[in-house]
């Protein structure tokens, strides 16, 4: 067996990487800020990529412009939904929270099983199945634009959090909840815009996902597995951990599937968790408890 | 009973000319009975449906359904009145078998299905306990028919036989085309039918003496999310032939990734295997999709039932393609009539003189290409044929054997590029 990897193989694991990143940094951020573990978000994502493909169908939009519609929309339901349901659950008991966000993972499945059935559907665009030539690289072009919006989703995000008022107060809330109550701060206001940022981040991510993966309902519970993976992988709570932990995940699916047998690429997922959560629990990028 | 005498080609027959060769088959006629009398007696037959109507098989099975209810109309109309329980697998093993068990406490007298092999291996475990026949639709994987069951019949080829008539195709392909590639990659999904293909492809190459070598075998998941890597080390191979076990998703995927990684082999080729010619395949794909040879049993154009069933179909179904569905029509349709043409034969609908009368069967009017319709002790029909069905115009189209060729074959195919 030869242990050359193609260098497109790489390339395609690092821009794959990259959209599982931003989807898995829209669940580090609600669990980084609330606290709560989003059992519903490859739900939420999925929710994001059929509505990139309705505006495809019906509009006509490329679902990198439809993204920040999508977005918009998620925004409303994640805030929506932190408001009405988990706002009631917080200080509870963490199962409590976890059974209420698997039962809406669930409802949200069948919901869209009734509405779009079970078949998969892709989205056409004009470039699906163009690639960019550059010597021996042969690098698929839905998958470099996807991401490259990835990339600047995630700096914006960070920009936010880093840069302006708003960002700054939602850290410090994450920092010391007991500390913004105090200083004046309306912390569920703040917690439902941080799930509505997380869910419209996720939402984003399903856009882009759009151009690479056909969407079904039932990939929904697979890629909230997959975004624990990465988060778990990246650490909890970190945003460049999450990117990083989507790229170490891409990465090494694209080198399992190449170099080993293609069937084997969820086990090195799993096996990079396992290998994490022995040697560094916290993740790779983040602080230890 | 006997079979020889109520062996009716039934659908060649009007509903009168049926009613009376039907009477004087099961020789009550001559005992003076009324024919409305006779036909309230024994002329239901409860048939158990179990198809994958929703989750990962849903397309296929709903093609499969849209196949039996055309036989249950069809075949009512020739006396006896098939009355359809239909169950949903959700396209998994365990709900198959609880719906098994649900049909036939709600009185099926025969179980049809179940589509896929390892759904239908956990229903033939259900029928054998119960003793209810289960006909088989679609399912490829041999140890259905080799474990001694009573009561499974199944009229679809063995993976092995499906490989076998495959390959034999694609040496015909070489030597009409006077094209033969050197090497080969092959692909398999790692679900139950795609395996028991791997190892009939590995057991036959062989024994066959195909002019290619086989470079690397790839297995990937069913249920995967893209191909990339599975096509880029199939491509890193070099292989002049990709042979291909798919489904419809993975299909789709295989040959998108394809063209992206602008990978261009001689020819793409299914040895037995669906997926290249779903309606969702021509969808996304368009021209794309064209080229691409799938080596499977084929409805045979030439027969006068498989026209019957075309003409029910476009006009109960206008909104689905039939040329997509008529594998899975075909093949559920042929199930239901050698169901219905026991129950005739046997006189009477109870599961046991179904099971007596099924290894009678001989049914030389039918759909499929290949031989009349009938089972070996194991319940295993032999006959079932192959075409090599190329895609042209976005249309699945017979190119071999020369004898029902539509068109004649296109290999190698020509490049991606510039057929958009």
């Amino acid at each position: 067996m030869s242990f050359s990897v193609p260098p497109s193989v790489i390339a395609t694991g690092v821009l794959t990487g990259l959209v599982y990143g931003l989807g898995a940094l829209g669940l580090s951020v609600i669990f980084g800020v609330v606290r709560v573990v989003n059992f519903a978000h490859g739900e939420i994502m999925v929710l994001g990529m059929y509505g990139a493909a309705l505006l495809a169908q019906h509009a006509g939009l490329d679902p990198l412009a439809a993204a920040p519609l999508v977005a918009a929309v998620l925004f409303a339901g994640g805030w929506a939904l932190q408001r009405g349901l988990i706002n009631k659950l917080i200080g509870r008991p963490e199962h409590m929270q976890f059974i209420l966000l698997a039962g809406v993972a669930m409802m949200l499945v069948n919901l869209m099983l009734m509405l779009f059935g079970p078949e998969a559907q892709a989205v056409q665009v004009a470039y699906a199945f163009d690639s960019f030539e550059l010597g021996p690289l042969v690098l698929d072009k839905v998958r470099v634009y996807a991401a490259l919006a990835a990339v600047l989703v995630a700096g914006g995000l960070s920009l936010f959090f880093s840069r302006t008022r708003l960002g700054k107060t939602i850290r410090a809330c994450a920092d010391n909840q007991l500390g913004a109550r105090v200083v004046g701060l309306d912390v569920p206001r703040l917690y439902a815009l941080t799930f509505g940022i997380g869910s419209a981040t996720a939402g984003i991510a399903g856009c882009l996902l759009t151009l690479m993966v056909d969407v079904r309902p039932l990939l929904a519970p697979e890629l909230t597995l997959l975004g624990f993976i990465i988060v778990i992988v990246g650490g909890l709570g970190s945003l460049t951990g999450a990117l990083l932990g989507g790229l170490l995940i891409g990465v090494s699916e694209a080198f399992a599937g190449f170099l080993l047998l293609p069937s084997m690429k969820s086990m090195f997922s799993y096996g990079l968790l396992i290998l994490i959560l022995l040697l560094r629990p916290q993740g790779l990028l983040g602080k230890s408890s | 009973m006997t079979d020889e005498k109520i062996s009716v080609p039934p659908l060649r027959l009007a509903r009168r000319q049926f009613t009376k060769a039907a009477l004087a088959a099961t020789g009550v006629a001559a005992m003076g009975l009324p024919a409305s009398a006779i036909l309230a007696q024994t002329r239901t037959l409860k048939v158990g449906m179990l198809l994958p109507r929703s989750g990962f098989f849903a397309q296929a099975g709903q093609g499969c359904q849209r196949g039996a209810d055309i036989a249950a109309a069809l075949l009512s109309e020739n006396g006896l009145r098939v009355e359809l329980l239909n169950a949903d697998t959700e396209s998994d093993a365990n709900v198959a078998r609880s719906r098994a068990e649900k049909l036939i406490g709600d009185g099926a007298q025969v179980l049809v299905g179940a589509f896929d092999s390892g759904h239908t291996a956990a229903v033939a475990q259900v029928a054998e306990q119960h003793g209810v026949p289960l006909v088989i639709n679609i399912a490829a994987a041999p140890q259905l028919t080799e474990q001694g069951y009573r009561t499974v019949f199944r009229n679809f080829p063995t993976s092995k036989t499906l490989v076998r008539n495959g390959l034999a195709l694609m040496k015909d392909l070489f030597q009409a085309t006077r094209k033969t590639p050197a090497t080969a990659v092959c692909m398999y999904a790692n679900d139950t039918f795609g395996q028991a293909n791997k190892a009939a492809v590995e057991a036959l190459l062989p024994q066959l003496d195909m002019p290619f070598r086989v470079l690397e075998s790839i297995n990937y998941d069913f249920a995967a999310k893209d191909l990339s890597a599975e096509v880029a080390k199939a491509k890193a191979t070099g292989a002049d032939l990709v042979i291909a076990s798919t489904r419809a998703n993975d299909a789709i995927m295989l040959v998108r990734e394809m063209v992206k990684q602008r990978y261009r082999p001689m020819g793409l080729i299914s040895p037995g295997s669906p997926g290249f010619y779903d309606d969702q395949f021509y969808k996304v794909l368009g021209r794309y999709g064209d080229f691409v040879i799938s080596n499977v049993p084929w409805i045979d154009p030439k027969s006068e039932v498989a026209r019957r069933i075309e003409t029910a179909y476009r006009k109960e179904f206008p909104s689905y393609r039939y040329e997509s569905d008529a594998f899975n029509v075909g093949f559920t349709f042929e199930a239901v009539l050698v169901a219905t043409d026991a129950a005739r034969r046997a006189g009477s609908t109870d599961p046991k003189a179904l099971l007596q009368a099924l290894p009678g069967t001989h049914l030389p009017e039918h759909v499929m290409i290949g031989a009349p319709i009938q089972f070996d002790p194991k319940g295993q029909n032999n006959g079932v044929g192959s075409a090599a069905v190329q895609n042209r115009n976005q249309r699945p189209t017979v190119v071999l054997p020369k004898s029902s060729a539509e068109l004649d074959p296109v290999f190698p195919i020509p490049a991606w590029q510039g057929r958009s």
